[in-house]
């Protein structure tokens, strides 16, 4: 029997195993997925919102001030890409500035620290390719940009580290209460532990009302986006929000912690929880509404779209007044995070939309605090604090890659040549912990395919290392999901 | 290093980036002039750089007055080179190029690590890459196979593998109806090429001899709207679209596939060159250069694809040996003023239709060279025929031939067991007949031969009774590099 089990390998679940690894816990994560970070992780903006948004006294703006203040420290101990950036909500009419001050208020009221309303002039010089629609803007030296899946990667590489049993291509099928804790029928295997952590994204509503009779509802809400050319990255230097409406923060543009630049997302509710497919209205409102902000992207630069389903809670489980210790008034637009009344030892963790990237590492720590109440655990001794991630050719300096090669050769073999990856990188990714079995997933630890070619170059590369590597033949090399399959098996074109 | 420490520093008169059929004309031409001290930079494992995919024929009617195909044409400058002695990094990535006097070169590779390279004189020859689905904002799912039509090629020529067996075509450049040709030869079914564009923008012959010799509808003004399938590419949305390029509604046709290709044009390569500070052209997206083909950046000379995108190989070779022999005359003989900037003849880009209305029984386009004439044939009394509108003898023999008993080169490849490829690029020796190209393919397919293979090797004789054989056109050593 486990002591935990975590549903879900995304950033929320991660954050959660890697707090929990500090303790003597047997702790398991349950991924349908063939990798971590491949739902709502892996499409997002990749922001550390400064903490202005959510409302004063919300969980949401709890762990967003939290999570921001530890981001950085946690991106030196795991050794993800995290920059301080500053963002700014940029407001087009006279008339709506009342509404920047009220946002700066709610920040100040969110203790975020060091906000400051720009007129025009100081707009400008701040932040040049923004001056020419807006009027004013709210401005939020912390506010910064973070690397989704690197930060999600390394939470789940230490966890690992620490003790943490991942198994991939386990969708939970069932769940059943037991005398003490819960049986998890996953799709090959079945499982027991004290205690169930729900932390399954879009699908946090189907997981929760596996056990309790008092049902939730979540609704797939799309962001699409536009990703740039690194060549315009430098563009902008700040994260570019513009005031919030009544649907979400609006459109934004931001350059990314590798240096491209990003437009979105939008936000249109739907009901398929795969539907990740961008629409030719959503690239059309990102290019329309980003304009506002900036002006003059070239639209030729864009080298990919993608879309990302945020879990947004439409019906919230019909709960007594005090659920979770909180009221229900205040759930409205919140996370739900907390233990389910009808299901002791059953921890839901749903509804982490906007900010969730954000307090990942908060609602970490948030709900070990939870598990460590029902467990009382001991702490490890020979806990690791740290993770060294994969070094990179393309970020290192001359002599350090002279360094790498002659350590290992294979360091100098450019595989991708957008993203200057190497062999050696490539290598490093399939071999650590919980290395990469996919496209996708050398992809997401390299960058490999993820510059301008969009890997037109380095996917037969790619996939012949991944073979090699992994002992398999190139036809059974998958770019993420299970249908995913590049080529036909040798035989089957032969016989044509 | 680039800030001062110097690693197995390497002097020579003249660098060249890039190892195809640019970089390869510009140092034999630079020999020629009497610059010896030569360094190409090849970032592959071999010279010929992407002509080594492009196993079909149509090369070099204008360099060797013969039709050739990719790896023989990139296989004779090989040779050349070789003779030469010109001296060739391979498997080597260059990194950062400063110009000035001398230009410093910063590359790595396996065994030197990371080390730099001054030189009196650069020539710039990297080339083109494809562009990439993101610049045509096509929505939908970002699944498997969807590949570039260049990234197919590579798969299907190089790695001998089969990258989907139910294909529509996005875009019909030339390299796209090649492949149209190529995955059906190899047994996929070509649904479709659409074009956004009324016109294709590749040559006449390639849509007579790719598509119609297959039946592949071509659709003009239409493009893919949506791509399906989460996973693997289940099929895309094909819609007409109207004089300002915008999907009609109404049009949107479902169309089952599992790949699609992209053939939506090529890029000139100038990340390197921008990084040297180069001035840039946004017509052609390569560097301006002077009627020298120098850059702005001193010492510092382009050519090929990187200038600007070139239809046929045998112009980027007669530009090259230009930039070949303008580099070695300024390590000759030193710089002059750079003066006002020329923008290399670029042809106008073909905009290639077939005549509407074509009675395809007497008006046929030939396919003897990139020319494409549209050949008028009509039927004498005495049996003979009378045709007109050719340019050269070729049209007449190719419509005597085509009206009578039509005649095809098929090139393809063969499986190689011991080698250093996995297969051997191959021709029909001779044209063979249309009606055998079936039979064929079947037998090259089954082949199988042993390492070493070279250019010119008989693998196949007498081919499906044709009494032609299948000749090798590229070359194979054993693994042992033999």
């Amino acid at each position: 029997m486990y002591d935990v089990i975590i549903i879900g390998a995304g950033v929320s679940g991660c954050a959660i195993a890697r707090e929990l690894s500090r303790f003597d816990l047997k702790v398991l994560v349950l991924e349908k997925a063939f990798d971590v970070c491949e739902g709502t992780s892996k499409a997002n903006s990749g922001i550390v919102h400064a903490g202005y948004d959510a409302k004063p006294g919300t969980l949401k703006a709890r762990l967003n001030l939290a999570g921001s203040l530890k981001m950085e420290k946690l991106s030196k101990e795991l050794d993800f890409p995290y920059k301080r950036n500053g963002s700014m909500v940029l407001c087009f009419e006279e008339k709506d500035k009342e509404k920047l001050r009220e946002l700066k208020a709610r920040g100040e009221e969110n203790g975020v620290e060091d906000l400051c309303i720009l007129d025009k002039e100081e707009l400008c010089k701040l932040e040049p390719a923004a001056g020419e629609n807006a009027v004013a803007a709210l401005y939020a030296p912390t506010g910064a940009i973070v690397c989704p899946f690197g930060l999600t990667i390394a939470l789940a590489e230490n966890a690992a580290d620490n003790g943490v049993v991942f198994r991939f291509k386990s969708q939970v099928k069932e769940i059943k209460k037991q005398k003490e804790g819960y049986l998890i029928q996953a799709k090959d295997q079945s499982y027991e532990a004290k205690v169930v952590i729900n932390a399954a994204g879009v699908y946090a509503d189907k997981i929760h009302n596996m056990i309790s009779e008092r049902k939730m509802e979540i609704t797939p809400r799309k962001g699409e986006y536009l990703l740039y050319d690194k060549n315009i990255g430098n563009l902008v230097s700040h994260t570019l929000f513009q005031l919030p409406t009544a649907l979400g923060k609006g459109i934004l543009v931001t350059p990314t912690v590798h240096g491209n630049l990003l437009t979105g997302p939008t936000a249109l509710d739907g009901k398929d929880r795969e539907g990740t497919d961008t629409t030719g209205e959503g690239i059309r409102q990102v290019l329309e509404k980003a304009s506002l902000s900036v002006s003059n992207i070239p639209e030729r630069s864009v080298i990919t779209s993608f879309a990302g389903l945020r879990a947004h809670i439409t019906k919230l489980p019909d709960e007594p007044e005090t659920w979770v210790g909180i009221k229900r008034s205040e759930i409205e637009d919140d996370f739900v995070i907390g233990q389910v009344s009808d299901a002791p030892g059953f921890i839901d963790v749903a509804g982490i939309e906007s900010p969730g990237l954000s307090c990942a590492p908060a609602v970490g720590e948030y709900v070990s605090e939870i598990v460590q109440n029902l467990l009382k655990p001991s702490i490890k001794k020979n806990f690791i604090n740290n993770r060294k991630g994969i070094p990179s050719m393309s970020l290192s300096s001359d002599e350090e890659r002279h360094k790498l090669i002659q350590e290992d050769p294979a360091y100098g073999n450019v595989v991708c040549r957008c993203e200057m990856v190497t062999e050696g990188e490539i290598l490093n990714a399939v071999h650590r912990t919980l290395g990469a079995t996919t496209t996708d997933g050398i992809k997401r630890r390299t960058r490999a395919g993820m510059g301008r070619c969009q890997s037109g170059f380095c996917n037969p590369k790619v996939v012949e290392i991944l073979a090699r590597e992994l002992g398999k033949e190139e036809s059974e090399i998958r770019k993420s999901g299970e249908d995913s399959w590049y080529l036909l098996p040798l035989e089957t074109d032969q016989q044509e | 290093m680039r800030k001062g420490t110097v690693n197995d520093m390497k002097t020579v008169d003249l660098v060249i980036i890039g190892g195809g059929p640019a970089g390869m004309a510009a140092a034999l031409s630079a020999y020629e002039k009497g610059v010896t001290q030569i360094l190409i930079l090849e970032r592959d494992k071999e010279l010929g750089g992407i002509l080594n995919q492009c196993i079909h024929n149509g090369f070099g009617l204008h360099t060797f007055k013969e039709e050739l195909t990719g790896p023989e044409y990139a296989d004779r400058y090989i040779s050349m080179v070789q003779e030469k002695g010109i001296e060739s990094l391979l498997n080597t990535m260059v990194v950062d190029i400063q110009g000035g006097s001398p230009c410093q070169i910063t590359a790595m590779n396996k065994e030197k690590g990371m080390f730099q390279v001054e030189a009196k004189a650069v020539v710039l020859a990297m080339g083109c890459r494809e562009r990439a689905r993101g610049a045509m904002n096509i929505p939908g799912f970002r699944p498997a196979g969807i590949y570039s039509a260049g990234t197919a090629q590579r798969y299907v020529n190089i790695e001998g593998r089969m990258p989907g067996k139910e294909i529509v075509v996005l875009g019909s450049g030339d390299i796209g109806l090649i492949m149209a040709r190529r995955m059906t030869l190899q047994g996929a079914k070509v649904k479709l090429v659409a074009e956004i564009m009324p016109y294709s923008g590749g040559l006449r012959r390639n849509i007579v001899q790719c598509l119609d010799d297959y039946n592949i509808p071509l659709k003009l003004s239409h493009t893919v709207t949506e791509i399906h399938g989460k996973d693997r590419v289940e099929g895309v949305t094909v819609a007409k679209v109207d004089e300002n390029l915008r999907a009609i509604p109404g049009t949107e046709e479902f169309v089952s596939c599992d790949t699609l290709l992209l053939s939506c044009g090529l890029i000139p390569e100038n990340e390197l060159t921008q990084g040297a500070g180069a001035k840039m052209d946004p017509v052609t997206c390569g560097p301006v250069v002077n009627e020298r083909l120098e850059t702005t950046v001193t010492g510092v000379f382009a050519c090929g694809n990187v200038l600007h995108v070139h239809d046929l190989v045998d112009n980027v070779s007669k530009e090259s040996e230009s930039a070949g022999a303008f580099a070695a005359d300024y390590v000759l003989n030193g710089g002059s003023d750079w003066k006002e900037a020329v923008r290399p003849k670029i042809p106008a880009k073909t905009k290639c239709t077939l005549p509407e209305g074509r009675d395809a029984s007497s008006q046929l386009i030939c396919i003897g060279c990139p020319v494409g004439c549209l050949i008028t044939a009509k039927k004498r009394e005495d049996g003979g025929y009378d045709i007109t509108g050719n340019t050269c003898q070729k049209g007449e023999a190719y419509v005597r031939n085509e009206l009578t008993a039509p005649v095809r080169t098929i090139t393809s490849m063969i499986r190689v067991l011991g080698g250093s490829m996995k297969v051997v690029p191959v021709k029909t020796a001779q044209e063979i007949p249309k009606g055998k190209i079936n039979a064929c393919m079947s037998q090259i397919k089954e082949a199988c031969v042993n390492a070493p293979v070279k250019v010119g090797d008989v693998l196949i004789e007498n081919v499906a009774d044709t009494g032609i054989s299948v000749i090798a056109t590229g070359n194979v050593t054993d693994k042992t590099g033999g």
